[in-house]
């Protein structure tokens, strides 16, 4: 009884499916709002990021992290996870910019996961776009 | 005599180098007139102190400054006088032009100030103008005619506009790649006081032009840039033998347009990185600029520093003495009719550009 109901109901949506499926399409396919959706998700936390790096960081000394690098030119992100001489090891890009919190900054240091670290990496990716990816360069 | 001379400066500059890493740019500029009429000048720029809260001051700037003030005292023979390029202070705090100028005290000999925009657009210049007087004058000495604008004003309504404090004014011009950034110019009433200022001057007469922003036209988004550039040139195009020197860039860069040299000065704050090194844009940065090294941020003296300058013939040479990189000069070749980095000009020459990160 059960099992017959449940066979029906699949028939019914399989034969939905058959409808959709007329279309050219791949069931999952993403749609045009999904990554609208996803987009404006990603721009939105490169903008956070963006504030931070102008000023946002709340800095201890009041030095942000534009201020030497606009635009975030030569944070060169493409060339981590690499080989940091000065700290002798290998390190990751979070790292390098928590370098810069700490010195520079003279603040305290964000955790790796932390949000604002997530979208300071953001805003410097984004605008090294286009970058070859050189893993380890020096 | 001018080679002997240089030679001299350099040694001394060495000599320098070696009792503690010392970061001079040397300046030369000659007139050609016999040894008596050689004069140097200390060239100073770009110290962004920052206050803090109270008597707190962000030290990294205020080590740049104090290291730059310390070696120019120890210049032998004495330099004529000092140049101050602009952007004493980070926000144009009176607390932090008034710390800037205390530490500048300690220059031995007279300091010639240049407006920067750190400086101006808390006040549109007021307490720097009450501090150190007009932002912008010429005066002749040893035959060359020395001219200072304030190349650092911008369109009338919008820094007339209303804004909700000179802070707020101040925070969008003091930030660099800011979108909605405003260009840099030297504007009607100046370009009228230097046209008059110029006409007592004869062409053959050397000049020398101190701005803050270059005035030419190399990379619009972080203001490399005054939008009046071509007709201050043209004002000064009549005359043999014209050099610009300017701050605001904080890096080494060597332009030479038509009659006019164009030297830049690095900052004591801090380096940037060079416009090309952004990805999303395009610079125009002049062929005859030979990069400074990147900057190794863990040093934090590495790339700022500041310059002297010796006068011989009209003609200008920088020498960049850099403390943790390969010294450099940048001199006016009159065979060639530019500046030229006396070691590393021709392509195949160059030490290539350090690349590590």
């Amino acid at each position: 009884m059960t099992y017959r109901k449940t066979y029906r109901t699949l028939l019914a949506a399989a034969s939905m499916l058959m409808v959709v499926q007329t279309a050219p399409v791949q069931a999952d396919e993403f749609s045009d709002e999904d990554l609208a959706r996803w987009q404006q998700e990603y721009l939105s936390v490169v903008g956070q990021g963006d504030k931070l790096f102008h000023g946002g960081l709340s800095s201890k000394n009041t030095v942000s992290c534009d201020q030497c690098h606009p635009n975030a030119a030569n944070t060169h992100p493409e060339t981590y996870p690499k080989f940091q001489r000065q700290l002798g090891r290998v390190v990751a890009l979070w790292e390098m910019i928590n370098w810069c919190i700490q010195n520079p900054l003279e603040s305290e240091l964000l955790a790796a996961d932390d949000p604002r670290m997530i979208a300071l990496q953001a805003y410097i990716v984004e605008e090294r776009r286009g970058a070859v990816l050189e893993p380890g360069k020096h | 005599m001018h080679d002997n001379s240089r030679r001299k400066f350099l040694k001394q500059g060495g000599a320098l180098l070696a009792a503690g890493t010392l970061s001079i740019s040397v300046v030369e500029l000659a007139f050609g007139k016999g040894s008596e009429d050689r004069f140097t000048f200390a060239y100073i720029s770009d110290s962004h102190i920052t206050q803090i809260k109270g008597n707190r001051f962000v030290r990294n700037w205020d080590r740049g400054l104090i290291r730059a003030v310390a070696e120019a005292n120890l210049l032998d023979p004495r330099p004529d006088f000092v140049f101050y390029g602009g952007d004493i202070a980070q926000l144009g705090k009176p607390e932090e032009i008034d710390h800037g100028l205390e530490m500048l005290a300690g220059l031995r000999g007279k300091v010639h100030y240049v407006m920067g925009e750190h400086d101006y657009y808390l006040d549109l210049g007021d307490y720097w103008r009450k501090q150190l007087g007009p932002d912008h004058y010429s005066f002749d000495h040893k035959g060359v005619h020395f001219v200072v604008l304030n190349s650092i004003l911008t369109h009338e309504n919008w820094m007339h506009r209303k804004w909700d404090s000179g802070m707020d004014r101040m925070k969008q011009m003091a930030r660099l790649d800011n979108p909605n950034g405003q260009p840099f110019m030297v504007g009607d009433t100046q370009r009228d006081w230097l046209k008059k200022d110029l006409e007592k001057v004869s062409k053959n007469t050397p000049i020398v032009v101190f701005s803050h922003s270059p005035l030419q036209k190399i990379y619009k988004g972080w203001n490399f840039w005054t939008d009046d550039a071509e007709q201050v040139q043209a004002l000064l195009k009549p005359f043999d033998k014209v050099t610009v020197l300017y701050g605001h860039v904080h890096q080494i860069q060597t332009n030479q347009i038509g009659n006019i040299s164009f030297q830049s000065a690095m900052a004591t704050a801090w380096p940037w990185p060079y416009p090309a090194t952004y990805k999303q844009q395009a610079s125009y940065m002049p062929k005859l600029t030979v990069d400074m090294n990147r900057a190794d941020p863990f040093f934090e003296r590495d790339a700022t520093g500041w310059q002297f300058i010796d006068v011989h013939s009209g003609r200008v040479d920088v020498n960049y003495l850099l403390p943790d990189n390969t010294n450099r000069t940048v001199a006016f070749d009159e065979k060639a009719g530019h500046p030229v980095d006396t070691k590393y000009q021709a392509e195949v020459n160059r030490i290539p550009p350090q690349k590590h990160y």
